[in-house]
């Protein structure tokens, strides 16, 4: 097989380079692609496979590099140490050989990525894919390899802390360091080609494949959370046997978990995408009536399944609960206004603390015991009036230098709850402890010690500020606040109040903010100035732009997935091994979402629907490509609409 | 420069009485009078920094003139905000289009209705603007940022129109658009002041303005040099020597 033969194949494909059926899927468009399916290039032109040794050196050399790099550095980050106890699959896979290995497989399946352009072909994968990856998962395993003699020969625990025989004897799996090294550059080659021959499996085996390694990777690092389930749900003796007995998936199990969920995935192959597209073709009422019903689906699950959860989950979802509040909050302001406010935590800090004087009996100086929900009118008139008090100089000011004063205003509120000035009124560095919960209607009090209720709580305050949210959303406000976010000089032309517009903005965000600073010290009986870091205004704004801005099942979907997976600032997540490399994920899934994603894990649904459909033919020139095309398949003999 | 041409019993619609107008310690305007008259559509003319923009900004208020007075119908406005003059309506369609170009071509549009609360009324604009711009009606879903300039241009227009305005301001009409396009955006000015509409238009294609326009303002730093009939400034020898790139020999 040479590339002599390439024009014959191009000449047997039978349409132009415009296939109506290829042109949705262009790489410009990821957002209504679902990610596992983002890949499917099944209908584009395929050139055929390039000869396996003309490989693109360059890249692979680079790949590779970053493979070294990252390796090293995750291994002198200790997260291979600190994994090892975490077992996946008894006895052979743990988290942390899994924290190392993935990095070959990952470099080696890059280095076969192609651009897809349009009515260019691409090349078929084959043994080309194959041994680049090869190559490049053998020079990242090299990293480690080379990690192993440095770390045996060398001694630098002085600057770097983790430099320890330990590391040494876990990279060598016991074994001398000639093991090491040649296992690591057999291991990375290993995971180098199986990366490169993802590229080889066509894409619906691939979404078989990915499924499989999905349900087992996730049941088995899930582990805490599925045995709280069985718990309530009582199947431990299903899970007495998948799980291993110190941990991990039994080896038998894992093979049958992915047997099982493979036999799933091809059954469901296209199902879902359809059930989907079904949806999103609907019109008017009937597409209201489905909303409406997936609504009160998502509301009844909800309510029903904290029941059968044990305290652990339940405490959980309530602290995602509190961070669906807070980035609703600062959806408000960032997602729809456009405000950059990096010192959101304030709000946070103010509705928790004004709550803790108002209902505490033990609040230093003010302590008028009121019952929570009554506290709960004047939190959030206190909030909105701070809210207002930092707004009005903050928003005169555009850009970064609105972003570097909201980030003082954040520091600054946290300081004087922390000032010996206030100490009297706040408690200075000892806080307010002892604040009862939340007195619900006579259904009993919600404090920490009963997550289920907190979960509760928090859960009728996010449909409230869902709700809240989404009306203000499609409100002429909402209207307004996109107008100045997208050009402020503009939108005062158009006799928009920007000052005013704005600062509605920052009051509805520093309320959504306070109720979960409400419920916050209701849940934990005390209040301090360190709970309320600049972290986590950054974190907030993290789960606001990796959920989707401006979009509220996006900020929803953020806040599940880095709260509730990896762990809130203080709050332990399912994850809760990872806890101390949290930080670290956060930024890698932030670049990585920046570089895949840029719109955001659920994108703002608003306008995505048509909008990527007609993007790509706007171009009339496009438009009259695409419509000549359908007529001439339709066997129409009509002269070509013009399109002008 | 005294009005070249007698004025009317008419009221000006928007007025400038001797504006100064500064931004931080530069003067900006210079003593600026201006009228416009209801039914008029009348041109200003400059270079770069000569203070077009200014003046546009001081009419509509976003910038507040240091001395003298901007009048609204007899009324002095100098401290009125934006909103009021739009709800007024006074309405730009701003230089280079400037559409929210992440929102749909629907969301422009009824940000241009941002002040007005009657629903058919704004309904019925929509129509209207739709019997314009065919164009604009099979993009209502589009992000306004994805048209081609023309397009771009024409929900420009229709957002301002949207305002149901009396007087349109325009800034700098042809600035980025290809030579044909610039020719029929002109073409459709005069369109929308025959229907009814006072057009101000900032310019720096003097010949273009001056071809539709009924009068002229000639603005050098800040100050207003020539004021005059649309035929008499298209002849003027230092206007054609210095925007027209001709001699008059």
């Amino acid at each position: 097989m040479t590339d002599s033969n390439s024009p014959e194949v191009a000449a047997s494909e039978p349409g132009p380079d415009l296939t109506p059926g290829g042109t949705p899927d262009t790489p410009g468009t990821p957002g209504v692609a679902d990610l596992a399916e983002a890949g499917e290039t099944d209908e584009t032109l395929l050139s055929p496979p390039r000869p396996v040794f003309a490989q693109n050196w360059k890249r692979i050399l680079s790949m590779g590099a970053v493979g070294v790099g990252a390796q090293i550095f995750l291994a002198l980050s200790n997260m291979p140490l600190r994994l090892d106890d975490r077992l996946l699959i008894k006895p052979i896979l743990s988290l942390g050989y899994v924290s190392l290995l993935f990095v070959p497989f990952i470099a080696g399946n890059r280095v076969g990525h192609q651009i897809q352009r349009e009515g260019i072909p691409m090349h078929a994968a084959g043994l080309h894919e194959i041994f680049g990856g090869v190559i490049c998962g053998v020079i990242a395993g090299g990293g480690v390899s080379l990690l192993s003699v440095l770390l045996v020969n060398f001694d630098l625990r002085e600057p770097l802390v983790n430099w320890s025989p330990m590391l040494a004897e876990l990279l060598a799996f016991g074994n001398s360091t000639a093991f090491a090294v040649f296992i690591w550059l057999l291991l990375g080659g290993l995971a180098g080609a199986a990366g490169g021959a993802m590229r080889l499996v066509n894409p619906k085996a691939r979404r078989v494949v990915v499924t499989m390694v999905l349900t087992v990777g996730f049941i088995s690092v899930l582990e805490s959370l599925v045995m709280d389930l069985a718990e309530g749900l009582r199947f431990e003796w299903l899970t007495e046997r998948v799980y291993a007995r110190r941990g991990g998936l039994n080896w038998n199990w894992a093979l049958i978990l992915a047997a099982f969920s493979g036999l799933v995935a091809m059954l469901t192959r296209g199902r879902v995408r359809q059930a989907r597209e079904h949806i999103a073709s609907l019109e008017g009422a009937s597409r209201a009536r489905t909303n409406f019903g997936l609504i009160i689906l998502t509301g009844a699950i909800l309510v029903i399944l904290p029941l059968f959860l044990g305290k652990f989950t339940n405490e959980l979802l309530a602290n995602v609960g509190l961070f669906v509040l807070l980035a609703l909050g600062l959806n408000v302001v960032v997602g729809l206004a456009g405000i950059l406010d990096l010192g959101y935590v304030a709000f946070f800090a103010v509705g928790s603390y004004s709550a803790a004087v108002l209902t505490a009996a033990t609040s230093p100086r003010i302590n008028p015991e009121m019952p929570w929900l009554v506290a709960l009118i004047f939190v959030v008139v206190i909030t909105g009036l701070v809210g207002l008090f930092i707004g009005a100089p903050v928003i005169r000011m555009r850009g970064d230098y609105l972003a570097i004063v909201t980030l003082g205003f954040g520091e600054i509120i946290r300081l004087l709850f922390l000032s010996d000035w206030l100490a009297d009124t706040f408690g200075g560095s000892q806080g307010i402890t002892m604040i009862p919960g939340a007195g619900i209607f006579g259904l009993g009090s919600v404090s920490g010690t009963e997550p289920r209720n907190v979960f509760y709580l928090v859960l009728a305050f996010c449909a409230l500020a869902i709700y809240i949210s989404w009306r203000l959303e499609r409100s002429r406000l909402g209207r307004a606040w996109m107008a100045v976010r997208e050009d402020e000089t503009v939108a005062e032309a158009m006799g928009i109040n920007t000052v005013n517009v704005k600062l509605m903005a920052f009051v509805v965000g520093a309320i959504l903010g306070s109720f979960s600073g409400a419920i916050f010290s209701a849940k934990v009986g005390s209040v301090f100035p360190n709970s309320f870091l600049i972290l986590v205004s950054i974190v907030i704004l993290v789960v606001v732009i990796f959920g989707g801005m401006g979009s509220i099942p996006g900020v929803i979907a953020g806040s599940a997935v880095l709260i509730g997976v990896l762990g809130g600032p203080r709050q332990p997540g399912l994850l809760s091994e990872f806890s101390e490399y949290k930080l670290l994920i956060y930024g890698a899934l932030l670049i990585w979402m920046m570089l895949a994603r840029p719109e955001g894990l659920i994108p703002s649904v608003r306008r995505s629907r048509e909008l990527h459909q007609q993007e790509i033919a706007q171009d009339s020139w496009l438009r009259e490509q695409l419509d000549e095309e359908a007529e001439s398949t339709a066997g129409n003999d009509q002269p070509a609409r013009a399109t002008a | 420069m005294s009005s070249a041409d007698s004025s009317t019993d008419v009221p000006p619609l928007l007025e400038m009485r001797s504006v100064n107008a500064h931004y931080g310690a530069v003067h900006a305007l210079r003593d600026v009078n201006l009228s416009i008259r209801a039914g008029e559509l009348v041109c200003l003319l400059g270079g770069n920094a000569s203070g077009k923009s200014t003046t546009l900004k001081t009419l509509l208020g976003m910038l507040k003139p240091s001395s003298g007075e901007v009048v609204l119908d007899g009324e002095v406005v100098n401290d009125k905000p934006t909103s009021y003059r739009v709800a007024r309506g006074v309405t730009m369609v701003p230089e280079n289009r400037r559409l929210f170009k992440r929102l749909s071509v629907r969301e422009n549009l009824d940000l241009g209705a941002y002040l007005r609360s009657d629903s058919d009324g704004i309904a019925e604009d929509l129509e209207r603007i739709f019997e314009l711009f065919p164009r604009v009606k099979e993009r209502l879903n589009q992000k306004a940022g994805t048209l081609s300039g023309g397009e771009q241009q024409m929900v420009a227009m229709g957002r301002a129109l949207m305002a149901r305005p009396r007087l349109l301001l325009m800034d700098e009409p042809s600035m980025g658009l290809a030579p044909a396009l610039v020719q029929q955006n002109f073409e459709l000015i005069e369109q929308i002041h025959a229907s009814g509409l006072t057009v101000f238009m900032v310019e720096q294609n003097a010949n273009m303005a001056l071809s539709i326009a009924d009068r002229g303002w000639v603005l050098q730093t800040g100050r207003v040099v020539l004021d005059d009939s649309a035929e008499n400034l298209l002849t003027h020898p230092e206007l054609r020597a210095s925007y027209l790139g001709q001699s008059d020999t």
